[in-house]
């Protein structure tokens, strides 16, 4: 029989420590429903999603009840949106988003991603379309995720489209203003974007994909931060251990979860994503995992390293864990969604500066970040310029959902709700880069050798 | 298929019997049982087997579950495999 103590352990980290799966997301490819004609691309983009996903959420309860531990969102992600609407004007893309909000509606899961366009390297007429129809879009639905990768490490940084994302996400901003900009939430900006991440607002179905594929995101900062705890003061080889055995036995879940789900479902299954993903809950933070290394505050002096420490540990104990991973895999901060990173964002703390330095070493990058509402559109370029070059230049993904908060400034709290949380407005710097920004062009891709 | 119950609080008379009536009025097969009470917290582990089950997966769980309630306690039952993969390599 099983070891009593393993058998409580695991009920403890389920019941007090909020280890969950953070999401079954299922990967949808559009190709087979490319139309000229508008009115069928939408049926047929409806019947494809609503078929293949009929059972998504009904399995992913069953499978809830079954091993008793709570799956957060079921969700989907489809083929780029601007390759599978080409020929379309703005106002046919949002009839697109509205489609992809029906089908939503109709199967009962929490997010669509994937009304996305990847223009590293220049944009098609249907990218530019779809990117001009971002903001309405967002607007009319609730359920939508949008994402735009503007550069790559093989093709640089599109900064013509960093300059148009600025606009675009100043437009979003004003377009849901009543809603604390809202809009902006559910829209990112990328470098290196995976093709099989099931998270949002970034998920997506890559065009190297099977035709349909069962991707999990597992969670469990709780669980981190305990075993931390619990570790006391031991020496960093000690600690990096405990966080691979822990990342270990949270990722051993994900995986059953996601060979069953996929099994249940008649899929092929993608891949586990190793990622710590935060909540707003108490005991549910990255920044408490790095205040429990020994840090006074998040964002003081030694918090890269120790979310150095605290990404590589988990990728190990993770890697081990699962037959195949993929998407984002490493620690999330998205500000708002974090306890601890809000509360170190209204101390002072934690600047964006340090923020930016954290996006170096973990996953994702400038996440759920509150800035004042009278931004520019150029500042908000350059935050996204500063952010995807680190990525570029490294070979990992980055990407900015950031939130000009309309109305707001300094000082003020933004609410979203729900797990996106809350946010402090957080200081930008006041000179501009606007005419760095207006340049236009390519950044050219990177050298690989004469490495410094 | 097998599942994990578990049975967590504060002791008192009558646990055991209380859980094991339970399970032989659905029909699922008690395979093993440990317990242990530290100070005055009580945890028992019983291993079930439910191939003979006279209701579904979810209408036992939540019996259990509701049972456990009014008697004090919270029982919680899992399929054995969340544990056989978080513990076993």
């Amino acid at each position: 029989m099983l070891n009593t103590t393993d058998i409580l352990e695991t009920i403890t980290m389920i019941r007090e420590e909020n280890l969950d799966i953070r999401t079954v997301t299922m990967g949808i490819s559009l190709f087979d429903c490319i139309s000229d004609d508008p009115a069928r691309l939408e049926e047929k983009i409806y019947d494809k999603i609503t078929t293949s996903a009929k059972n998504l959420v009904r399995v992913a309860e069953d499978l809830e009840r079954t091993y008793g531990i709570p799956i957060v969102n079921k969700r989907i992600s489809v083929t780029p949106i601007s390759l599978i609407g080409a020929g379309l004007s703005p106002d046919g893309f949002v009839r697109l988003a509205h489609t992809l909000e029906r089908c939503a509606s109709t199967l009962g899961v929490n997010f669509i991603g994937g009304f996305s366009a990847l223009v590293q390297k220049g944009a098609t007429k249907g990218a530019a379309s779809l990117i001009e129809a971002i903001p309405q879009a967002l607007t009319e639905t609730d359920h939508i995720c949008s994402s735009v990768n503007v550069a790559s490490t093989k093709a640089g940084i599109n900064m013509d489209a960093v300059k148009k994302m600025g606009e675009i996400i100043k437009e979003t901003a004003y377009l849901t203003r009543e809603e604390d900009s809202l809009g902006c939430a559910k829209l990112v900006v990328f470098a290196n974007i995976p093709e099989d991440n099931p998270f949002m607002a970034g998920a997506l179905h890559g065009i190297g994909e099977p035709d349909t594929v069962i991707n999990v995101g597992v969670s469990g900062p709780g669980v981190v931060a305990a075993a931390i705890k619990k570790a006391g003061s031991c020496d960093f080889s000690t600690l990096a251990d405990t966080v691979k055995k822990i990342a270990f036995k949270i990722t051993r879940v994900g995986q059953l979860i996601a060979a069953e789900a996929a099994s249940r479902l008649g899929v092929p299954y993608g891949i586990v994503d190793l990622s710590l993903a935060p909540t707003p809950a108490a005991g549910d933070s990255v920044a408490e995992i790095l205040e429990n290394m020994g840090l006074e505050r998040c964002g003081t002096h030694g918090t890269t390293a120790a979310l150095a420490l605290l990404n590589d540990a988990v990728k190990k104990g993770g890697v081990m864990a699962s037959s195949h991973v993929g998407g984002l895999s490493g620690a999330f901060i998205p500000v708002s969604e974090d306890r601890g990173m809000i509360d170190a964002v209204k101390c002072g703390t934690l600047t964006l500066e340090k923020l930016e330095a954290m996006t170096a070493v973990c996953s994702v990058g400038l996440d759920m970040i509150a800035i004042p509402g009278d931004t520019s559109a150029a500042t908000i370029s350059g935050i996204i310029a500063d952010e995807i070059s680190i990525g570029v230049v490294n070979t990992k993904t980055t990407a900015v959902r950031v939130i000009p908060v309309w109305g707001k400034g300094v000082g003020e709290v933004a609410e979203f709700g729900g797990l996106l949380g809350y946010a402090p407005i957080i200081p930008l710097k006041n000179e501009s880069c606007e005419a760095f920004i207006s340049r236009g062009g390519r950044i050219p891709a990177p050298i690989h050798s004469l490495k410094n | 298929m097998k599942a994990v119950l578990t049975v967590t609080g504060k002791d008192k008379v009558g646990i055991i019997a209380m859980a094991s009536t339970e399970c032989a009025k659905f029909g699922a097969n008690i395979i093993d049982i440990s317990q242990t009470v530290l100070k005055e917290y009580f945890a028992m582990i019983m291993l079930v087997e439910l191939d003979g089950l006279t209701t579904d997966f979810k209408g036992f769980a939540e019996s259990m579950e509701l049972k456990g309630k009014e008697s004090g306690v919270d029982i919680r039952v899992m399929h054995e495999d969340i544990f056989n993969s978080m513990h076993k390599i």
